[in-house]
């Protein structure tokens, strides 16, 4: 069985293409997908998370405005109480900001041209690290993240 | 923030006491086959269909607005389709309704069908019982729009409402039978759109010559929230259709069978059976009730 996954475009940012391609690999990689469309904010979209009762937040940014929005979103899944929800993201993000993501509990970061497929293997990785118990949710202890 | 609970009954409870994240979690555990104790206690149900694109989720995003203003909490169970080659599924009425994401009177879920016969699960029976358990006081439920699904609506909903487009005019044959028969009102959607009022016309006009009950068409645009407010307060007086029992416990029953059919043991052996041409159909049949009894 394949996870639920949320995919969302934070802030103003209105380059959706790459989110589109992701969204539909993932179904065809037999997940089932809650695409948010544009222009979300943090609250919505862990609300969204919330209702839809997802396993997975993927998050798509190309405006430069991921280290403010993303910390922002993995601050309020915790504080929510969604400690075990999977935080990954892709888009233009450069080098230098990846660290301080993945100390917010981000767990995977896609630049462009990465393939689908790797994005894929990431989730099999991940989903089944997470049956073993081992840590991989936003708020749960940091350590591993992909790559 | 409280806990979600640590099993079932505190789930539950906590959920009745308004936990969003116990609820979630409740109509995830439906949704995996287990089955949890709910009761309904006369949910107000709306089923909307449609064909594919003519803005179901839209209209229903404008119409929850007008629901919470006259004090309404509003739930949606949004089905769409699950590709039937990888099992996964975009489910994307949620982003046609921006309004449930900001709003804490309005609570969607998206579903996929997971390939159940028909186009929707058995499961929305207990997860409607529990939504207005959960005081939940309008549950709408949007159908993939096409086959049979248009017609399994009625074995959940109360109400149906056909949502129909401008350029659809000269394919809606009001003497077909089909949803039409069982719609309690039609909206022809997207008004704002020159042909639309024509559709509305024609579509009345075939209306008049098939049925005995008139029924009701609204002109609507879901963009422009044009005739919202009257299609919403023409929902409100449909009396529901107690003649209507025989054919709602017919598509429950059929329904319920479906379910119990691919979530049988062997089902999947025998479809492997079946196409690698080493039993027939009838046989198929016959193994399948087999292992029933
Ligand atoms: C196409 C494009 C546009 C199109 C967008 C059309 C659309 N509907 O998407 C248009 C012309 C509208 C546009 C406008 C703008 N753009 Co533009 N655009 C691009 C361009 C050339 C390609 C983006 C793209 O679609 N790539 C194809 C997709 C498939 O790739 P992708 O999004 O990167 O996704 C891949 C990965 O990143 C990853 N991924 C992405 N999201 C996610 C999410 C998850 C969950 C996962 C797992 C993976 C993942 O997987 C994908 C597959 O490999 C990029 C440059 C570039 N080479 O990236 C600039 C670029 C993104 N744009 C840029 C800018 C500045 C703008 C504008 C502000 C103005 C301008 N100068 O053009 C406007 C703003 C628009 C807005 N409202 O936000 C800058 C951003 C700079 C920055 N962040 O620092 C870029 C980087 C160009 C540049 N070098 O300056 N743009
Ligand atoms: N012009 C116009 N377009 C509309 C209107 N309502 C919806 N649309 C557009 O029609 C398209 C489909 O809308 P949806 O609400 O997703 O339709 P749907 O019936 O839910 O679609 P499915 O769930 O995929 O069957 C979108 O591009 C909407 O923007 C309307 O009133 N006028
Ligand atoms: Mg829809």
């Amino acid at each position: 069985m394949g996870m639920r996954i949320v995919i969302a475009k934070p802030g103003l940012d209105g380059h959706d293409r790459g989110a589109k391609v992701i969204a539909r690999a993932l179904r065809d990689a037999g997940h089932e997908v809650i695409y948010t469309g544009l222009r979300r904010n943090p609250a919505e979209i862990v609300r969204t998370v919330l209702d839809e009762d997802a396993t997975g937040l993927g998050l798509s940014t190309l405006s430069g405005a991921h280290d403010v929005l993303i910390p922002k979103i993995c601050k309020l899944l915790r504080s929510e109480g969604m400690n075990d929800v999977i935080v990954f993201a892709g888009g233009i993000i450069p080098d230098y900001d990846r660290d301080e993501l993945f100390s917010q509990g981000l767990r995977a970061i896609f630049g462009p041209g990465t393939q689908t497929k790797e994005i894929i293997n990431f989730l099999q990785d991940v989903s089944s690290r997470k049956e073993n118990g081992e840590p991989v949710g936003v708020g749960e202890e940091l350590g591993w993240h992909w790559q | 923030m409280g806990g979600i609970g640590s099993n079932v009954e505190e789930i539950i409870s906590n959920a009745i006491g308004g936990n969003r994240r116990s609820l979630s979690k409740l109509l995830t555990i439906i949704e995996s086959g287990k089955s949890i104790p709910t009761n309904n206690l006369g949910a107000w149900t709306l089923g909307v269909t449609g064909p594919p694109g003519v803005g179901k989720s839209t209209l229903i995003g404008k119409m929850i607005i007008e629901w919470i203003s006259r004090g309404e909490k509003v739930a949606v169970l949004a089905v769409d389709p699950s590709s039937p080659k990888s099992g996964g599924a975009l489910l994307g009425d949620r982003m046609r309704m921006a309004i449930s994401d900001a709003n804490d009177l309005v609570f969607v879920r998206s579903l996929a069908t997971r390939n159940h016969p028909g186009g929707l699960t058995s499961f929305l029976a207990p997860m409607i019982s529990l939504l207005s358990q959960c005081g939940w006081t309008r549950i709408i439920i949007e159908t993939v729009g096409s086959g049979q699904s248009e017609i399994r609506i009625v074995a959940f909903a109360d109400r149906v409402l056909l949502v129909e487009g401008p350029d659809r005019g000269d394919i809606i044959q009001a003497e077909k039978a089909g949803i039409i028969e069982l719609a309690d009102i039609i909206a022809i959607n997207k008004s704002d759109l020159p042909s639309a009022q024509l559709a509305a016309d024609s579509l009345q006009n075939s209306l008049s010559l098939s049925t005995e009950t008139a029924i009701e068409v609204c002109l609507v645009s879901a963009h422009l929230g044009d005739g919202v407010t009257e299609l919403v307060e023409s929902i409100e007086q449909i009396e529901t259709d107690s003649n209507r029992d025989t054919i709602r416990f017919r598509e429950r029953l059929l329904s319920a069978w479906d379910s119990r059919l691919i979530s049988h043991p062997q089902f999947n052996e025998v479809i492997r059976a079946l196409s690698a041409g080493t039993i027939t159909l009838d046989e198929a049949l016959e193994q399948i009730s087999q292992a029933t009894n």
